[in-house]
């Protein structure tokens, strides 16, 4: 009687593994789903900081260490540009923790710059227990509305059996179509809350989300027509190119057609600086024949970009003469600032290689020879005396350009924002893509330190230039803390003009030289550098500045380079807010 | 020129979405003039109806960014040509004044007024109809002691509509929505552990 009774057992002690084995049916906590979640989704690395609400979530960290790389950092807003420097290095997901209330409203600077530069990010805030939800408990903010606006998707989880298929959502949102960031607030009792968890399945399908616009044949036959036709076409590119992973596409297009083509500053590194048909940058401190010639072309061809006002300028004086095809993954992007002739709404990777094999080869010599005719002049006037200077003070972009010398072209280059930010996207030059990572579109100033941080992780292989202003880096300066103790190789490079330069240049130029208040003081850098085990210099003699350069390169760590450059340069050219991109000005 | 247009959302029915959808319209300093949000034919997709007063080019956009939305399946925006349109109201007068007055009387059913509650003190009445319609009652009601009136957001069928009932019915056929979890914690109190 009782062997048959532990026989039924055992069989039933059998079906039970057998089925537990098939669907991997297993209790976890919704902690440690997140974190199976991170894994299954290929996560390395992710960049954090611990609080209440995310304990739970931490706690189960601790026994994943092995499997997923955590960097504290020291101010969430550092985390989540770390996590952008991160998937704008490595063209994956960055990822970032944090807590409620402080921890997750500290996210929003970097979720307006992700959200307007389209990168892919999926963060995790902690939230209080479901029950406190509204009762204005310890730490509690209404994160899911504060952050609707900055976000691609957002989501709260109060019950930990949606973790899994609501990360697999999240993961897929951000890094499908136009990429940006999710994020997902997840309450306490729900990271703590065991359930029957039955594996992971990563999303690609959601029914009322169309990541891509289906390729209208009849659009790109058109725009095929129009580029044949044109006498001068011009092509201007942004980050879409890289987005899309369609750099080769791109340039064959760009080859095959003889098109001339310039970049945005979010398009930089896309296409090789020292291709032959790469013109330059557009926009209010781009280059002098691009802005100019944007109004002189038959037919403006926009692949990846958005029509920026730092880009057209004047929009009522922009291009008016010619055809404009716009290729753009985001139909929302059409037709909203510039009208286009022929849209091409599709990922570049497709639409790229259809339009390549309909145009016909050609070589626009002389429209590519009038390009080089107005770098010539920008050369004589401009670029000359900024990047190879031989008395006075030293310049922003002999720094570059020596930086250029020695690193090749080979390094990531990250930028804050400013003056020093407009000369390093002009004069820096770029061999690999990926290479350019700066705040676009939000002008986030403190964004480079822990950018650079998030890109040295995302691509370990490579070195890591961050250049920043002395005002910027004030701003974010604390993840040195974070450099320090994950023993990190990033180089700063801080280019200090004693200003708060472009806001000063601006107050030269159209407020009558009233520097209201940007005269901005400095600490010693190299010694609040050493504070944080950091080596570091100052330069601001022209002999040394080469020296003091390789040595940053060469050093076996991080280093902080600061090089003392001309209180009062400009940058030239520019377009003036308001203007027509065909005023710019050479001074 | 601005115009009326009413605009028509199909979305996932989703906690935040109505935020989501309504911050596009403030965000560019946009008033709405009329929204209702409910069930749409199909089970688990909800149907928006809003009315704004814009340019076409505008209107053309937000539709765009609304569309971009993960949750939004599709956005419309028609004119009101387009579009059979009504608004529901309740009025509550003062029963002594539609018995003894004959001209509430026939002026009530001239607008297809309907009672909906009758009592000694007050009347609830009923309409249907465009907003000029309704405002006109009311302007006629008010001399005779008009106590409370309200009125619903504006609901619109589009003329030209062929496709997209039978396009939501088989998206719901193909790809059942998630069921949604609401909070069911919010209620427990103290039964759930608190740090």
């Amino acid at each position: 009687m009782s062997s048959i009774i532990k026989e039924a057992d055992q069989i039933d002690k059998l079906i039970q593994l057998a089925s537990t084995a098939s669907f991997e049916a297993r209790e976890l906590s919704g902690s440690q789903a997140v974190l199976e979640a991170c894994i299954a989704e290929g996560v390395d690395t992710i960049f954090g900081y611990p609080g209440g609400a995310i304990m739970p979530i931490y706690d189960a960290l601790y026994d994943c260490h092995d499997r997923l790389k955590h960097v504290l950092v020291r101010h969430e807003q550092g985390g989540i540009h770390a996590g952008q420097g991160y998937a704008r290095s490595s063209g994956k997901v960055g990822v970032v923790f944090a807590t409620s209330g402080p921890g997750a409203t500290n996210l929003v600077t970097g979720l307006a710059d992700a959200m307007i530069d389209s990168t892919p990010l999926v963060c995790i805030t902690g939230q209080v227990f479901a029950h406190l939800l509204g009762t204005d408990a310890f730490q509690e903010t209404d994160v899911i509305n504060i952050t609707t606006p900055v976000t691609k998707w957002n989501y709260q989880i109060t019950d930990a059996t949606e973790i899994p298929h609501v990360l697999s959502k999240a993961f897929y949102i951000a890094g499908s179509g136009r990429p940006g960031p999710v994020l997902i607030d997840i309450s306490k009792n729900a990271q703590i809350q065991k359930f029957n968890y039955e594996g992971y399945t990563k999303c690609n399908h959601i029914r009322s989300y169309r990541p891509k616009p289906i390729v209208r044949k009849e659009y790109i036959e058109a725009a095929a027509q129009l580029i044949n036709d044109a006498k001068k076409p011009f092509v201007i590119f942004g980050q879409g190119v890289i987005l899309g992973r369609a750099e080769k596409e791109f340039k064959a297009f760009i080859e095959k057609g003889g098109l001339p083509a310039a970049w945005t500053i979010l398009g930089l590194s896309a296409l090789p600086t020292d291709h032959p048909q790469n013109v330059g940058m557009l926009g209010m401190h781009g280059n002098y024949g691009p802005n100019v010639l944007t109004n002189e072309c038959d037919v403006l061809i926009a692949v990846g970009m958005r029509f920026d006002d730092r880009v057209t300028g004047r929009l009522d004086k922009y291009a008016k003469q010619a055809k404009i095809i716009h290729l753009d993954i985001d139909p929302a992007e059409i037709n909203k600032n510039v009208t286009a002739t022929v849209p091409v709404w599709g990922d570049c990777k497709e639409t790229l290689p259809l339009l390549t094999q309909l145009i016909q080869e050609k070589q626009h010599k002389e429209w590519l020879a009038l390009f080089n005719q107005y770098t010539k002049d920008e050369q004589d006037a401009v670029i000359h005396a900024e990047i190879h200077p031989t008395q006075g003070e030293l310049t922003m972009g002999e720094v570059i350009q020596l930086l250029n010398e020695l690193t090749d072209g080979n390094a990531i280059i990250v930028t804050d924002v400013g003056q020093h930010q407009m000369v390093a996207c002009r004069y820096a030059k770029f061999n690999e893509t990926k290479s350019n990572i700066t705040s676009g579109g939000l002008g986030t100033m403190g964004f480079a330190l822990p950018a650079a941080i998030g890109a040295k992780f995302g691509a370990q292989h490579r070195t890591v230039v961050a250049v920043i202003g002395d005002g910027g880096f004030q701003m974010t300066l604390q993840e040195m803390g974070t450099i320090m103790q994950t023993g990190l190789n990033v180089k700063i490079l801080i280019l200090n003009n004693r200003f708060l330069g472009m806001v000063r240049q601006w107050q030269e130029l159209f407020n009558d030289r009233r520097y209201s208040f940007v005269d901005i003081q400095s600490p010693d850098f190299v010694q609040l550098a050493k504070a944080y085990g950091i080596d570091g210099a100052s330069i601001s003699d022209r002999d040394l500045l080469k020296n003091g350069l390789q040595k940053m390169l060469d050093h076996d760590g991080s280093y902080l380079l600061e090089v003392m450059v001309g209180k009062e340069n400009n940058v030239f050219p520019m377009v003036p807010q308001g203007c027509s991109v065909s005023e710019i000005r050479l001074k | 020129m601005k115009k009326e247009y009413t605009i028509t959302v199909y979305t996932e029915n989703q906690v935040g979405l109505l935020n989501r959808i309504a911050i596009i319209f403030s965000r560019r300093k946009i008033n709405i003039d009329s929204l209702n949000v409910s069930p749409s034919e199909v089970e688990s997709i909800h149907r928006f109806t809003i009315v704004i007063n814009e340019t076409v080019e505008v209107v053309r956009k937000l539709c765009l960014q609304i569309e971009k939305q993960v949750e939004v399946l599709k956005a419309y925006y028609n004119t009101n040509d387009e579009i059979i349109w009504q608004e529901m109201a309740l009025y509550k007068v003062p029963t002594d004044a539609v018995a003894e007055k004959l001209k509430v009387e026939r002026l009530l059913r001239e607008y297809g007024a309907r009672a909906v509650v009758i009592r000694k003190d007050y009347t609830i009445f009923e309409t249907t109809g465009h907003r000029e319609e309704t405002d006109r009652l009311v302007q006629f009601l008010e001399p005779y002691g008009l106590i409370e009136f309200v009125r619903t957001a504006r609901i619109a069928i589009i003329k030209a509509s062929s496709g997209f009932h039978e396009k939501i019915r088989e998206f719901e056929a193909v790809e059942p929505a998630e069921e949604l979890i609401e909070n069911e914690f919010l209620d427990k109190g103290q039964a759930v552990f608190t740090m």
